[in-house]
């Protein structure tokens, strides 16, 4: 059962959404924005179009500061995060024994002496308590964890997201594609970096809570920038191709089911310098190296009819294959796209499946993802 | 001509003495956002009323469409399968989505009437 709106945490920006005609949704114990009054399709196509501008300040940042601390969170993740230089940005995931997803995450390396640590990690809004005790209770001996709620984040994505944020200060330009540093705006010093979660260039600005609502009002003030809510985000990283935490990875699935392999860095695999040493490495070695049985793969609808998460996945004789783990009518692609988990002799392109939806057998192609080509500025 | 509304947020209006045309309400299409699929039922299937004799979507949700009546379905809105949005441009109008003859009045007249649905929409 959803709890009441009035006991949901509020982001800094409640009020300026509320002022914008969006529509509240309880999400992550939070009362988020789903979609403001131009509705999600606009929204979409805003931000693939222009910039849109969301409040993800739903997600947690947590800051790691101590000599050891990248050391001490390659114990808990399968990437490289010793190598990582100044400036740069990683993705990465949290293990458990199994080999499996606690979590994904993004870290970045700070300069030094700019108050956001050594390393800097955005994570989930739904694990973000669980990470917190994860690292405090498993590396919170060799660095300092804390934890920050009393900063915001803002993302600003699209093909004019840069022109935009240029305008409040022209140094962001100088960013490219994963990486960040600290930069003032809206009278703040805020940690930016060039990511995001659409597909599209893009910023995601972390900023003092008690600035956020004057940094959102000046770029909403940009012609270029419009608020999108939770519903276009979806719609715009499944397109793009991206997972969603607890829907396409969860603790059940491996990095090479999910097909994010790219992720772990040769210095982290078998014969690589600092191989092994995180949850679960033993298997996901095992997987690394035989191949895992069943893979992550992108579905496109051959009927108009939406395929929703949870849908069966059969062959053509019926035979149950899998389960949509993402799945709606995207609006850039005008077509059902999902995502799946797929036995890897169904899981080649052009293999043709069919989803059952209210009894009936729509046909579906493997496709390669993103559905929508990525425009991530990498200089 | 009556229209009158369930509690699940479906219109229904007497064109002539039994044919009804059937449709979501601006509140349903509202709270659905961008509709993006109808299925509708098929001609010549009869349904009891509060049977499920459609789903609409949104991007974002699938939601069953209930007969608001027992009868017959004798036309469906083949417009709204190339253009869905019509349910949100004008629910109560060309967004229509079948036409349903009606087996007995006694139902109709139990729905809410636009009285009884605006007191409803103040209560969500």
């Amino acid at each position: 059962m959803e709890s009441p709106v009035t006991e949901l945490l509020k982001t800094p920006l409640h009020a300026l959404h509320l002022s914008l005609g969006a529509r509240m949704v309880p999400f992550a114990g939070y009362a988020m924005p789903v979609q403001y009054r131009d509705g999600l399709i606009a929204e979409h196509r805003q931000c693939r179009s222009a910039a849109a501008l969301f409040d993800v300040s739903h997600m947690g940042q947590v800051r790691l500061s101590g000599a050891d601390a990248a050391a001490a969170l390659e114990t808990l993740v399968p990437v490289d995060v010793v190598d990582l230089a100044v400036g740069r940005q990683r993705y990465a995931f949290f293990t458990n024994e199994h080999g499996g997803l606690l979590d994904d995450l993004m870290i970045s390396r700070p300069a030094p002496g700019t108050g956001f640590g050594d390393l800097f990690l955005v994570v989930n809004a739904g694990c973000k308590d669980a990470d917190l005790r994860h690292l405090q209770t498993n590396i919170g001996h060799r660095c300092t964890v804390v934890g920050m709620p009393e900063r915001a984040l803002l993302a600003l994505q699209g093909p004019q997201a840069a022109d935009a944020l240029a305008r409040l200060n022209p140094g962001v330009k100088d960013l490219v594609f994963m990486t960040g540093g600290v930069f003032e705006l809206a009278d703040a010093p805020c940690f930016v970096t060039r990511s995001g979660y659409t597909g599209e260039d893009g910023f995601e600005i972390s900023v003092p809570a008690e600035r956020a609502e004057a940094l959102a009002s000046a770029l909403l003030a940009l012609p270029e920038v419009k608020p999108a809510g939770l519903g276009a985000r979806d719609t715009l990283r499944l397109e793009a191709g991206l997972c969603l935490y607890g829907h396409d990875i969860d603790e059940n699935t491996s990095p090479v089911e999910a097909g994010l392999t790219w992720a772990i860095q040769k210095v982290r695999r078998p014969g690589g310098a600092r191989e092994g040493g995180y949850p679960g490495a033993a298997a996901v070695e095992r997987h690394l190296a035989g191949g895992a049985m069943r893979k992550r793969v992108g579905l496109v609808g051959l009927e108009r009819v939406p395929v929703r998460e949870g849908t069966a996945i059969v062959d053509a004789h019926g035979h149950a294959l899998g389960r949509v783990t993402s799945g709606t009518l995207a609006p850039g692609v005008d077509r059902p796209i999902a995502m799946a988990y797929l036995p890897q002799d169904h899981a080649a392109p052009e293999h043709e499946v069919y989803a059952e939806v209210r009894g009936k057998r729509l046909p579906m192609r493997v496709t390669k993802m993103p559905f929508q080509p990525h425009r991530y500025h990498r200089g | 001509m009556t229209t009158m509304f369930t509690p699940d947020h479906e219109w229904i209006n007497i064109e002539d003495h039994e044919a009804a045309v059937v449709g979501i309400t601006p509140h349903a299409q509202d709270a659905l956002g961008d509709v993006v699929f109808v299925e509708l039922p098929e001609v010549g299937r009869t349904f009891k009323k509060g049977e499920v004799a459609g789903v609409v979507e949104s991007v974002k949700a699938a939601a069953d469409i209930y007969m608001p009546v027992s009868g017959e379905i004798v036309e469906v809105n083949e417009a709204l399968r190339d253009e869905p949005a019509l349910a949100n441009s004008d629910p109560m109008g060309s967004g229509w989505f079948f036409k349903v003859h009606v087996s007995d009045m006694g139902e109709f007249d139990q729905l809410m009437d636009p009285p009884a649905y605006d007191a409803l929409l103040k209560t969500l």
